[in-house]
């Protein structure tokens, strides 16, 4: 670990959904700028973990921080709520089923919260919204409702809205796998986008080939548990468990079928 | 005695401010059963059970007793303990009140059958669990629960005639009073029924104009 304190701080991360252990301590330590992948078979507990980040599943033991701030601060209820929603403003996340608000425009999928909760005019929101858009290669969709666009469209407006509160970090929960095949890579595009402005992302992810390719460090996890981490180059090719093996074996195969 | 409709013009202006007097009460009473039942539903999902329990009770005594008998409770209750309201306001706070507590139970079951993500993806932006409700679950179960409202909305107007028994000249009452002086009741019941026929249509070609709406940002 490097001196310097982490952007990211996960400790002992516990998490239990009554008898059922999904996280069983976890640590993970993330670095401004960094891109992170979590992968490991379906119920490993990825998915939870990226959830506690931001609190939507609250972790039952350890800590989570971000840069100088304790995300699971223990204060009483109304001031935690308080607490929460400052900090969820810094960590974008997105989704598996995009999640886009289907009753609003695009426009005002991505305007809204700026609107809320930083108070933006019109106008500096429209302005916000069209450079997001823009980003996304979205723009021309601007004033379509989300049920007219394709899978791979929508999650690229919920990338828009997301970067719209202008994170620190952004989480993405296997943000391409519920689409057709043909519409991954534009979304991917856009993930490669921000790994080169240097967004600190942490990144579940079923698609081996995009996480090696863009992401700094993998971890492998399995039954609640990190088996393994490091560079992706090691992950992939030289994974020291047998587990992270067996897991990528069967994957490939799974992939060939 | 036969039939004899040539008696009507000379009554029809006071049945057609009858028909008006309808049309307000139905429109305020379906306004305040609009958002009172959102709000109801709100309270009934989410708020804290000390809030809870008195709204539950409140909404378990209005769908148990007779319109007729809250009717009279509101308006000759409130003169008694000193509140005088027009006999008009109500008329649309107790018809208003009775429609929120049905169209409640519409909405709790819309809000909850919006999708969990939904609130997910709000909250994740850092909007509160308030925020969320208002501009993105309400709206979307607002939009799914407009048919079955807007029949609830057709059973008001048709029960705003319950009205009449607080003294209110809507339709029901103003034609009551032109029997009086005619003693024809049938050829004004005949009419008034035609004047609610016809207002429900309209009523009912609004609805069918919001649904396209709707349907068009599905
Ligand atoms: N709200 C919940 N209540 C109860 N159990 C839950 C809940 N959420 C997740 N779990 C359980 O926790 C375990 C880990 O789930 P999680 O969604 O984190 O896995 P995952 O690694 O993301 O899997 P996948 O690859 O299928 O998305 C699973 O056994 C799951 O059934
Ligand atoms: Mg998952």
């Amino acid at each position: 670990m490097s001196a310097q304190k982490p952007f990211i701080d996960i400790r002992h991360a516990k998490k239990s959904f009554g008898t059922l252990e999904v996280l069983k301590d976890i640590n993970l330590q993330v670095d401004r700028g960094q891109i992170v992948a979590i992968i490991g078979p379906s119920g490993s507990g990825k998915s939870t973990l990226l959830r506690a980040i931001n609190d939507l599943d609250p972790l039952t033991g350890g800590e989570i921080w971000l840069e100088d701030k304790q995300i699971n601060m223990d204060l009483p209820h109304r001031q935690y709520e308080r607490h929460i929603n400052e900090v969820r403003q810094e960590i974008g996340m997105v989704f598996q089923h995009f999640n886009l608000f289907p009753h609003l425009k695009v426009r005002e999928n991505v305007t809204l919260a700026p609107k809320m909760l930083k108070g933006l005019s019109d106008a500096e929101a429209n302005a916000l919204a069209e450079e997001q858009l823009t980003k996304v290669g979205m723009i021309e969709r601007i004033d379509y409702y989300p049920s007219q666009l394709s899978g791979g469209q929508k999650q690229r407006v919920a990338i828009a809205r997301a970067l719209a509160m202008k994170p620190k970090v952004m989480l993405f929960d296997e943000a391409t796998s519920a689409l057709d095949p043909e519409l991954v890579e534009e979304v991917n595009l856009v993930m490669k986008q921000l790994a080169e402005e240097h967004m600190t992302m942490i990144i579940v992810t079923h698609e081996m080939g995009f996480a090696e390719s863009v992401c700094d460090r993998v971890l492998f996890m399995d039954q609640g548990v990190v088996v393994e981490e490091g560079p992706p180059e090691v992950i992939f090719r030289n994974p020291k468990s047998e587990r992270t093996q067996n897991f990528l074996r069967k994957h490939l195969a799974g992939q060939q079928a | 005695m036969g039939l004899d409709f040539s008696v009507i013009p000379k009554y029809l202006d006071i049945v057609l401010l009858g028909a008006l007097w309808t049309i307000a009460i139905t429109l305020g009473a379906a306004i305040v059963s609009f958002f009172g039942g959102i709000l109801l539903a709100v309270i009934a999902l989410y708020a804290h059970p000390v809030v809870r329990w008195p709204f539950r009770v409140f909404s378990f005594l209005f769908l148990g007793t007779p319109l007729l008998l809250q009717l009279f409770l509101i308006y000759f209750g409130l003169v008694q303990i000193g509140i005088d309201v027009p006999a008009f306001v109500a008329g649309v706070i107790g018809l208003g009140l009775h429609f929120a507590v049905y169209n409640s139970e519409l909405f709790q079951a819309s809000i909850l059958a919006v999708d969990k993500g939904q609130i997910e993806a709000a909250r994740t932006l850092g909007l509160s669990r308030m925020q969320a409700l208002r501009k993105v679950v309400v709206p979307q179960a607002v939009r799914d629960v407009i048919p079955p409202i807007g029949n609830n909305m057709i059973a008001l107007l048709k029960d705003s005639a319950l009205v009449s028994v607080i003294g209110v000249s809507e339709l029901t009452l103003s034609a009551q009073r032109a029997i009086g002086s005619t003693y024809r009741p049938f050829e004004f019941y005949v009419l008034v029924a035609a004047i609610y026929y016809i207002i429900n249509l309209g009523m009912e070609a609004v609805l069918r104009r919001v649904e396209r709406r709707i349907q068009a940002s599905k």
